[in-house]
């Protein structure tokens, strides 16, 4: 990348998780046998007609509303014409020049810091989705699926504002969690649930952008970030060796790592757009946008950014917690009961609880656990009346048990000792039988304490006070 | 008089009073395509034994004391661009010559009950005015078998005419109900974009096209547009609104009528006789209370351009899932996908079907959208603005359905341009969205029916109907079927 800038663009397809397809009533389902999900009105035959779920309207709009974009009122939608053997109508019916919402941007997270870049949203349409295409060497020819045709799609257009692998990363991830957080994709990568098609140019700084190049078939994150180094170097490469870029669109093929040239832009399609005539004008009452904004929650970029910013937490936790919407929703309830320090709550949540659930393969609210009882527990560590290694005692009991932390404390006897006169038997016991420790320590080797402390912590069958056990037998090696 | 002389209402009437079965009147009609459909050529397919089928379970369900609507058992062709569940339908393309639908066009459940006998005959695709483009076979006029009998829909007009079906169902994109009607001596209708379902008619130009009715009396043609009418939540572009009932409310009143008659209707390249025969009806129609005048609708010269730029455009996109992938025609041996579409494409439509697509490929053509379809869709407004404007000041617009009586077979098969002026008269109604009625209005020197077009408001079939039917009680009833050897 020595001496150029990449500018990057990115075109998401996003499948709607809508209860039926987008022009009929044929259920939108993943995995079904093939052929089964299928009508006469999805698969194209002569004389039926499609009619419009209101559903995928409003799946749209939320989403125009989430990446801030002024949404159409009124829009309409037209014909892409092309030919191919998944598309049983020759064409797909889509939005042109007059998108569902457009002129929006969304803010992303770069780094630790909380540093966020402005990405351009340049339009979100709806439309339909494709059959797809079997090939397996048991057959000649190619099979056609039609499950998939109608399976109601948005398009989301971004500006050419990212400038790095990185950047686009961020965006797609962001993208991602947001459909997750408003509900309307179920974003399953290896379903093919969300695509993207990628563009991108090289040019020297102080020079306008380079002529761009589109990549297809791209569909997981991490082709996305392969794709786009791939394709910025090869660029590099034509310009360094004296040549010109020409506008084209190119395969990727990420398990070959390189991308291989599909059209050039002489051979571009001409989809000969026009207004669907078999659909009415899409109107949106003014009420009704309104409402959809007010069901939005707080997006999962603003959420990472206020766990960062107002609690302290390190990215990782924040991006973490925030990942999945319980665990986000936990953690801002134990934090809301003030009664412990949200660095604790995040890396209990994180670590124990999340094992535990992973274990047993169990969702936060299949446990007994509240945000009381946890808080509960990690405040008796915070004022000292549990040790930490208690504590993972106690939290398997209240998620499964149903108790509260002061109960299993009790009924397990697991109170931290913090009376120095009990300890003080323990510690010179310790010390006795434990000369060569206590030499070691005398002749500077400092971390024979932490081998004192821990014979401590086990005569006292875990319940010694461990910071008070090592002032203790810091007193009696001075 | 033989029962497939009788009109649908005289039919349902004697049924109602066990005066003929549903059977009977299914055997009288077949018996009349017996007879004369190698002469004629209306039909694609012939229902017999479903006909008979339906007419015994309907007569079942009559003798059962089962509710049944009005036109329960009356035989009807049924054009065959509208999908019938089980039935070939093959939009008279080779391109479709096997297929049969596996469900109903809305308007075939409406008709549940009604007798089937067959699928008539039309240009293909409802591409042309003559109902020569057929892959099948020519449809001969009733009146002259040496004569087209109009198209598209010429089978549903010829069978009607002939008495091989009292009721036809057609489609009207730009005239192909109203112009075969003309030309065979029989009422058509063509209603308002948005009251017929359209989900099952195989689409033409999807803006356009619409179901309507044959008869050979007015309150016939009322009574079936009455039972195919109505929203369908399978149609989006179809009207959210409540209909009367047609026939219950015609009356022959025209008393206070204002008609309207467009100087451009009648200018060049209209026939003298049928200028006369137009003004001839019109007087009929004033001596019994109505009032005439002439207005303008000067976009009218731009209508057929706008009209076969629109038309084509949809067409072109409409009929591009043919293509020889999942049902239909394919040509064999091909080798790849590209051969596949070129070869089926080619062999599997007629010279005029491929004619309109090039044409709807090229105005939608990057660079050339914004000077044609653009362009048409404009004039599209322009046309319905004035219509608009014209009805502020009449009730209804009488014009002549078409310039001519019918025209010989073959003489503008190879002028596609000749055979397009054809709907001259006609193609407005469908830009504009408005209801068309065409009732015949006397006979030219060849002896073959000349049309009166009346033009209404959107929604406002009632008014067309009661307009025909003081015409029709005037002169006596329209002609009778002919004799044809």
């Amino acid at each position: 990348m020595k001496n150029y800038e990449m500018v990057v663009g990115l075109e998401v397809h996003a499948e709607l998780n809508t209860a039926t397809k987008i022009y009929c009533s044929c259920k939108n389902s993943f995995g079904s046998a093939v052929n089964s999900n299928c009508c006469p009105v999805c698969t194209g035959m002569p004389g039926t007609l499609p009619t419009l779920n209101e559903k995928v309207v409003e799946y749209a709009v939320k989403m125009g509303h989430a990446l801030n974009c002024e949404i159409n009122p009124v829009c309409k939608q037209d014909r892409k014409n092309y030919f191919y053997p998944d598309l049983p109508k020759a064409y797909q019916i889509s939005q042109f020049d007059i998108p569902l919402c457009g002129n929006g941007y969304l803010d992303v997270i770069l780094d630790d810091e909380g540093t966020t870049k402005r990405i351009g949203v340049t339009r979100i349409h709806i439309e339909e989705d494709a059959g797809k295409l079997i090939h397996d060497d048991s057959f000649a020819g190619s099979l056609v699926d039609f499950n998939r045709c109608g399976v109601p799609l948005i398009e989301i257009v971004s500006e050419p504002d990212m400038r790095s692998s990185a950047e686009a990363k961020a965006y797609l991830e962001t993208i991602k969690s947001i459909l997750q957080y408003i509900d309307i994709s179920d974003c399953k990568m290896q379903e093919g649930s969300i695509r993207c098609d990628i563009n991108v140019s090289v040019h020297k700084p102080g020079e306008p952008f380079g002529t761009r190049c589109e990549m297809k078939n791209v569909n997981s994150f991490s082709g996305a970030v392969r794709a786009i180094e791939y394709e910025a170097a090869r660029q590099i490469e034509v310009l360094e060796n004296g040549g010109v870029i020409h506008q084209e669109t190119r395969r990727w093929d990420d398990p070959a790592g390189k991308s291989v040239l599909l059209r050039s832009k002489e051979d571009a399609q001409d989809y000969r757009y026009f207004p669907e005539p078999d659909l009415l004008t899409i109107v949106v009452p003014e009420q009704k946008v309104k409402d959809l904004r007010d069901t939005l929650p707080e997006l999962p970029q603003h959420k990472t950014l206020r766990f960062m910013k107002e609690l302290g937490l390190p990215r990782f936790d924040a991006g973490l917690l925030v990942d999945s919407m319980e665990k986000g929703a936990f953690f801002d309830a134990c934090v809301a009961l003030g009664s412990c320090k949200p660095k604790n709550i995040a890396n209990w949540l994180l670590g124990d609880v999340s094992r535990l659930c992973n274990e047993k393969n169990l969702a936060l609210a299949d446990t007994e656990l509240t945000p009381e009882k946890l808080c509960g527990m990690i405040a008796m560590i915070e004022k000292g009346e549990i040790s930490g290694s208690a504590g993972k005692t106690v939290v398997e009991e209240i998620m499964f048990s149903g108790k509260n932390a002061a109960q299993v404390v009790k009924e397990k006897g697991l109170a931290q000792i913090s009376d120095a006169g009990a300890l003080e038997e323990i510690v010179k016991a310790v010390l006795a039988a434990n000369e060569k420790s206590v030499a070691d320590y005398k002749n500077g080797k400092t971390n024979a304490i932490g081998f004192l402390v821990g014979q401590c912590m086990r005569q006292s069958r875990g319940q010694g006070n461990p910071a008070l056990i090592k002032e203790l037998l810091l007193r009696h090696l001075g | 008089m033989e029962l497939y002389e009788m009109t649908a209402a005289e039919l349902s009437r004697m049924m109602q009073a066990g005066k003929c079965s549903a059977e009977e009147a299914a055997r009288s009609v077949l018996g009349r395509i017996d007879q004369v459909e190698d002469k004629v050529g209306a039909y694609v397919t012939v229902t017999g034994e479903t006909a008979l089928e339906k007419a015994r379970e309907v007569d079942g369900k009559r003798a059962k004391g089962e509710k049944l609507s009005p036109l329960a058992g009356v035989p009807i062709a049924v054009k065959d661009n509208i999908c019938t569940r089980n039935v070939l339908t093959t939009c008279s393309s080779k391109m479709l010559y096997n297929f049969v639908p596996p469900y109903n066009a809305t308007v075939m459940d409406k008709l549940s009950d009604l007798v089937v006998v067959g699928k008539a005959n039309m240009d293909e695709f409802a591409m042309g005015s003559s109902c020569e483009t057929s892959y099948f076979h020519k449809t001969a006029n009733p009146h002259g078998l040496d004569y087209v009998p109009g198209g598209s829909s010429g089978g549903s007009a010829a069978a009607v005419a002939a008495g091989e079906a009292p009721l036809a169902l057609g489609s009207d994109t730009g005239g192909s109900i109203r112009l075969p009607a003309s030309f065979c001596g029989v009422v058509g209708l063509k209603p308002t974009y948005g009251s017929v379902s359209r989900y099952g008619l195989v689409a033409f130009a999807s803006s356009l096209d619409q179901i309507g009715p044959f008869g050979r009396s007015v309150e016939d043609v009322a009574m079936l547009y009455s039972a195919i009418c109505g929203k369908d939540p399978m149609d989006a572009t179809s009207a959210d609104r409540a209909y009367p009932d047609f026939a219950a409310a015609l009356c022959g009143d025209v008393q206070g009528l204002r008609i309207g008659l467009p100087r451009e209707y009648f200018g060049k390249g209209v026939e003298e006789e049928t200028r006369r025969a137009v003004m001839d009806a019109v007087k009929v129609l004033e001596k019994k209370g109505a009032c005439v005048k002439e207005i303008s609708l000067p976009s009218t010269d731009y209508a057929l351009s706008a009209y076969y730029m629109i038309s084509s455009a949809e067409a072109s996109s409409n009929l591009a899932r043919f293509d020889g992938v999942k049902y239909g025609f394919r040509a064999e041996g091909c080798e790849g996908l590209t051969e596949l579409y070129e070869r089926t494409r080619s062999e599997g439509f007629g010279d005029e079907v491929k004619r309109r697509i090039m044409l709807g490929t090229f105005v939608l053509s990057s660079g050339f959208y914004d000077a044609y379809y653009k362009r048409g869709k404009q004039l599209q407004q322009q046309i319905a603005a004035e219509f608009s404007a014209a009805f502020e000041g009449c009730d209804v617009i009488a014009t002549p359905t078409s310039p001519t009586t019918a025209f010989r077979m073959g003489e503008n098969l190879g002028d596609p341009l000749k055979m397009y002026a054809a709907d001259i008269c006609t193609v407005t109604v469908n830009i504009a969205g408005l209801p068309g009625l065409s009732i015949p209005c006397g006979t030219g020197a060849n002896g073959l029916p000349l049309g009166l077009q009346l033009i209404g408001p959107k929604f406002a079939e009632q008014t067309l109907l009661n307009t025909a039917r003081a015409y029709e009680i005037e002169t006596g009833g329209f002609r009778a079927i002919p004799e044809i050897h």
